[in-house]
């Protein structure tokens, strides 16, 4: 168990490396496209671009230029944007990161918990009109796109039905930081993780009763009826307990994809500085340092998402232990 | 102990009714091995799984009268039924490989049962799964509680699978082909095993198999059940030295001999058993039955003596 953890991460160590190393690759080394005149902007002048060029070792060859960078990135941390004028790009990221993980987080604990219970309750009640409902829920929810739920939740917290007795304690959009203010942190998330949270509801939640359904056809579930379970253990200790893996693999996808940048629309709508909103705003500006940046800690995100999910299926299921 | 009288049991499906178990009587005495033989399809299984109220299928409809110890079992409110399940009645599985949840421990999985039967900490009943597994003949009981099934044989795992039956001292058990799923050698380890275990539990002992020569090995009484209906009952002796019913003479022809000249070829019975859904008038093994006559368009009845058969070769 020990050695199969360790070997985890150390896989995952040297994925994060090999992705550090395409992306260098795919920014700085493209063939026919100078990446100092990329880095420094539009109608540059000469002396910026000269001094990109010293800055980024361009006139040093290939694995120097991949030191200077990830030193840049990881090490002194001075990496800067030349578009915007000298701003630090490692600090700017670091500043959205507890953003994009506040609603990411907030949002993942609702959906995880909400799921939980309609995939449950569905299973339970698998064919009444219970289950009818709750499905049909779930497919609305996943039916919504973000941006519009977003859109609508504003429009009925911030303006319409603001001042009633039912939205007034919501505060105007942006974020608080948690340790300045931390109800209104809390308070200013509520709708966000709300509008995040609805379509994997519904998704989960559908996943999950398709999965228990599916072991309540299994063998073993017959053997643990004959030893005069009750229903509801039967569901909770052997149906349930052998669909989470199902329901955890999903769970390690979504989340590392949203933390590493999906959250966009939901972060746009709300006014959020997250990392998707600064991503998308280098991508308008075409600030290569700042979109190297966020890739990396996205892609960073996704690996590491997912070495957590093959940690949490060594606990759930023995048979992945041994092998 | 368990009287069993005109239990039915008809699945509605899409295409019509099916009628998988067609007025099927029979009794278990106390510490008795009932065999019950029979092609896969005659209802053997079904019925087993009605007598232990497994049959959760919402479209199938069970009629008759299962009197477990005076306890009419048919109806039951499930409550009591699973107090009965897994203590007094337990089932062993056709195929030990599927039959545990993977993700628990087998030590767990055993004393899991205990403790839903019986008022007794977790210790004991965790000291319970070992002794039973040592019962069992598994090697190493201290160690084996804490492995996971994937990390066992088959055989090893079935021993599992019986010592969770006999985990609360079963007046009943029913096992459904235990030893169909696993390699010769170790039917016979497992065929030991439940002797050794009738001997010193005393359980009455309903055995599934299709396979004469397991009967022949251990049962004291026989039923042959052949499209839902039971055709043949008898003791194993006299169901092998002079078996009534033209089916049971056919499936004892299909078993090469031991001694003597080996036949060329095995005996098989021609055909395929009749399709439930429409079930042919009168004797449902007549088109494939050499010894057919006119009377056999109409249904034969099973008599009430100790050794009786559905054919009017019989009774005529």
């Amino acid at each position: 168990m020990i050695f199969s953890l360790l070997q985890r991460i150390g896989q995952m160590l040297f994925v994060m490396f090999g992705i550090s190393l395409l992306v260098f690759l795919i920014f700085f080394a493209t063939p026919g496209a100078d990446p100092a005149a990329r880095i420094a902007g539009r109608n540059a002048s000469p002396e910026v671009l000269e001094a990109v060029r010293k800055s980024f070792g361009f006139d040093q060859p290939m694995y120097v230029q991949y030191l200077t960078m990830m030193k840049k990135i990881f090490i002194t941390g001075d990496l800067t944007s030349f578009v915007n004028r000298g701003w630090k790009v490692v600090p700017a990221v670091m500043d959205t990161i507890p953003v994009t993980l506040s609603l990411v987080f907030g949002a993942a604990i609702l959906w995880v918990v909400f799921a939980l219970i309609i995939g449950i309750v569905a299973a339970a009640t698998r064919g009444s009109w219970i289950d009818k409902i709750l499905m049909m829920l779930g497919l609305i929810g996943i039916s919504m796109p973000v941006y519009w739920l977003g859109e609508v939740m504003n429009l009925l917290t911030q303006s319409r039905y603001h001042d009633t007795w039912l939205f007034s304690w919501v505060p105007p959009l942006g974020y608080k930081n948690f340790s300045d203010d931390p109800k209104g942190w809390f308070l200013t998330l509520v709708i966000p993780w709300i509008t995040l949270s609805i379509l994997y509801i519904g998704l989960y939640g559908r996943v999950l009763r398709a999965a228990i359904v599916e072991s309540l056809q299994e063998d073993y579930i017959r053997t643990a009826r004959a030893k005069g379970l009750s229903e509801t253990r039967i569901l909770l200790r052997h149906a349930l307990r052998t669909s989470l893996v199902a329901f955890v693999t999903l769970f390690g996808l979504d989340f590392g994809a949203l933390v590493g940048g999906s959250a966009l629309l939901t972060e746009v709508v709300f006014g959020l500085q997250g990392v998707g909103k600064l991503t998308y705003d280098a991508l308008l500006n075409l600030d290569l340092p700042i979109i190297m940046t966020t890739v990396l800690y996205a892609s960073f995100f996704v690996v590491m998402a997912n070495a957590v999910v093959d940690i949490l299926y060594m606990m759930l299921d023995p048979r992945v232990r041994t092998a | 102990m368990l009287k069993v009288r005109k239990l039915s049991v008809t699945f509605r499906t899409e295409q019509g009714m099916v009628q998988a178990v067609d007025h099927v009587s029979f009794d278990v005495g106390e510490g008795e091995l009932l065999g019950v033989v029979g092609e896969s399809g005659s209802g053997k299984t079904v019925s087993l799984l009605a007598v232990m109220g497994l049959i959760t299928d919402p479209n199938a409809v069970i009629t008759g009268s299962i009197q477990y110890r005076g306890r009419e079992l048919v109806g039951m409110k499930p409550r009591d039924m699973r107090a009965l399940r897994g203590k007094e009645i337990a089932m062993i599985f056709q195929d030990p490989m599927t039959a545990l949840t993977p993700v628990y421990t087998i030590g767990w999985q055993i004393a899991e049962q205990v403790l839903a039967h019986e008022k007794i900490s977790k210790a004991a009943a965790w000291q319970r799964a070992i002794d039973l597994l040592a019962e069992v003949n598994i090697p190493n009981p201290q160690e084996a509680v804490h492995r996971y099934p994937h990390q066992l044989s088959g055989g090893m795992r079935q021993r599992v699978v019986i010592a969770m039956a006999l985990s609360c001292n079963p007046a009943l058990l029913v096992a459904d082909e235990p030893t169909t799923a696993l390699d010769v050698t170790v039917q016979a380890q497992i065929l030991d095993l439940l002797h050794k275990l009738r001997r010193n539990h005393g359980s009455a002992i309903v055995f599934i198999t299709h396979d004469m020569g397991v009967m022949a090995e251990i049962a004291d009484r026989m039923l042959v059940m052949y499209a839902g209906r039971v055709v043949e009952r008898g003791t194993k002796e006299e169901l092998f030295l002079q078996p009534l019913h033209p089916y049971t003479r056919a499936l004892l022809d299909s078993i090469p001999p031991l001694t003597g000249e080996k036949p060329k070829r095995l005996r098989a019975i021609p055909g395929t058993p009749p399709n439930l859904l429409n079930r042919p008038l009168g004797c449902a093994f007549a088109p494939r039955c050499i010894e057919r006559f006119e009377k056999c368009s109409a249904e034969p009845a099973l008599g009430d003596g100790k050794n009786a058969a559905a054919c009017f070769r019989v009774s005529a």
